[in-house]
């Protein structure tokens, strides 16, 4: 049987080293968003040896920019965007305390070994399920560049937010195993 | 000649736009709905549940099936005996897709210098629009809009002719593989082959058009589109990525003649949130 926990974000170092791959996950708390334009301000930022506009230091990312919030809605549509743009700058926010990203898709050799050197974990959504997803947001707000449209970095409360482990602090990956369980041919 | 108010262009894009970003088709649904029964996966099987309950949610609550509300491709047939009145035909149909993100709460992607600056056209404009002529005295328009995810794993080979229609599979597996989790599996696959490079895309992605399940009806390329399938869907990736017996829901072929010298292969990738809506005016 598959597990499935409620954990809270930000995540405790604890419970970061209980996440293995293929535990299923409901995340309730504060979550950060940030998609590719917001990670390049993010990694320039510590780059320059500024401080970023909110502390990373145990955080969670939610790799998301939603659609407009109709009057009376928190957020609109609220799914996860490709990870695997973000592995560029990834590491460098692990460096600096980011604890947790959640997104959709697989991660690099190199963000798979920064997860495991600072003992952080990558959690998937599903991809494409950004209408079910929004339900599980109870509140937004923008907290930094609000120029970026979409892609301003939101902090989220959420309730309940459905993740799986994807990568976790003992090099677990959930993409490598689940294929090689189903794969009957290679390419 | 009959007349076609430009206004009625812009209003009928504007609908498009908001119905095809709330409302999954029934061919994907009922395909979702296949699937489930025969994913070997538990997991992949409650994804796949999660999806269709997804799509009920955004019809219901007029919420985006995806917060990527994707890029407005625009595909025009436009009737010889047309002739569109009080505006011309793109900039009509620039204006309704402003309005259908504007009004129906779509998340506007687009951005221009996309090398450089890569900033927000904050309506979502310019759409992408092909248009061809047709007998008759209609326009059609169909709006498709096309997530990125899906869109940014798409290829384009020029096949030596030798390689044949096991060319065509390699190229295609090796493309999903790749691509594996990322484009938001299961997907449809859209095959242009033949022709010439640019025509090759732009077939592969009107192959996506069609009704998702329905085989070409040329015996020889149903049968490329099973083939294609099968091997796709041994690889494993199964939905979302997370491991299963469904990577992809259907493969539709668009074959067309090509030069003696060349076997363009075009694929077209996309996600399960295959969105599109046409209207006949």
């Amino acid at each position: 049987m598959i597990n499935n926990i409620k954990i809270t974000s930000p995540i405790e170092p604890e419970v970061i080293e209980k996440l293995t791959v293929g535990t299923r996950v409901l995340i309730s708390g504060v979550v950060y968003t940030a998609r590719d334009a917001a990670h390049r301000r993010l990694f320039e930022a510590l780059d320059r040896g500024d401080k970023p506009p909110f502390n990373l230091e145990g955080q969670t990312l939610y790799y998301m920019g939603p659609s407009p919030a109709r009057p009376g809605q928190v957020i609109g549509s609220a799914g996860p965007t490709t990870s695997g743009r973000m592995d560029i700058y990834t590491p460098s926010l692990l460096a600096a305390g980011l604890k947790a990203m959640v997104g959709k898709g697989n991660r690099s050799p190199e963000v798979k070994e920064a997860i495991s050197k600072y003992r952080a974990v990558y959690l998937a959504t599903i991809g494409g399920a950004g209408a079910l997803l929004a339900k599980a947001v109870k509140k937004a707000e923008i907290i930094a560049y609000p120029d970026l449209g979409a892609e301003a970095i939101l902090r989220l409360e959420v309730r309940d937010f459905p993740a799986i482990v994807a990568v976790d602090a003992y090099g677990g990956d959930l993409f490598q195993q689940g294929r090689a369980s189903y794969q009957k041919k290679g390419p | 000649m009959r007349e076609i108010e430009a206004s009625v262009i812009t209003q009928a894009v504007a609908q498009l736009c908001q119905e095809a970003n709330y409302e999954l088709g029934d061919d994907v649904l009922s395909a979702l709905r296949k699937v489930q029964e025969t994913e070997e996966s538990p997991l992949g099987r409650e994804v796949l549940g999660q999806l269709i309950e997804n799509a009920r949610i955004a019809w219901e609550e007029k919420r985006p099936l995806c917060q990527d509300c994707g890029t407005a491709v625009v595909f025009l047939e436009v009737g010889q005996e047309v002739h569109v009145v009080g505006g011309d035909l793109y900039t009509a149909i620039e204006e309704g897709v402003r309005q259908g993100y504007g009004q129906g709460y779509l998340r506007k992607s687009v951005v221009s210098r996309p090398f450089s600056a890569r900033i927000n056209t904050g309506d979502n404009t310019p759409p992408v629009v092909h248009a061809e002529m047709a007998p008759g005295d209609k326009l059609k328009i169909a709006v498709m809009p096309k997530g990125s995810g899906a869109e940014n794993m798409s290829r384009l080979a020029m096949l030596k002719p030798g390689a044949g229609g096991q060319g065509i599979v390699d190229l295609v597996v090796a493309t999903v593989s790749q691509a594996d989790g990322n484009p938001c599996p299961p997907l449809i696959i859209g095959l242009g082959i033949g022709a010439t490079a640019e025509k090759a895309m732009l077939e592969a992605k009107k192959a996506l058009l069609r009704p998702v399940g329905k085989p070409s009806a040329d015996p020889e390329v149903a049968q490329l589109e099973r083939d294609v399938l099968a091997e796709v869907n041994a690889l494993g990736i199964g939905p979302l990525g997370f491991g299963g017996s469904t990577t992809a829901l259907a493969v539709q072929a668009k074959v067309m003649p090509s030069h003696m010298a060349s076997l363009p292969v075009a694929v077209n990738l996309q996600c399960h949130s295959a969105r599109h809506q046409e209207v006949v005016l």
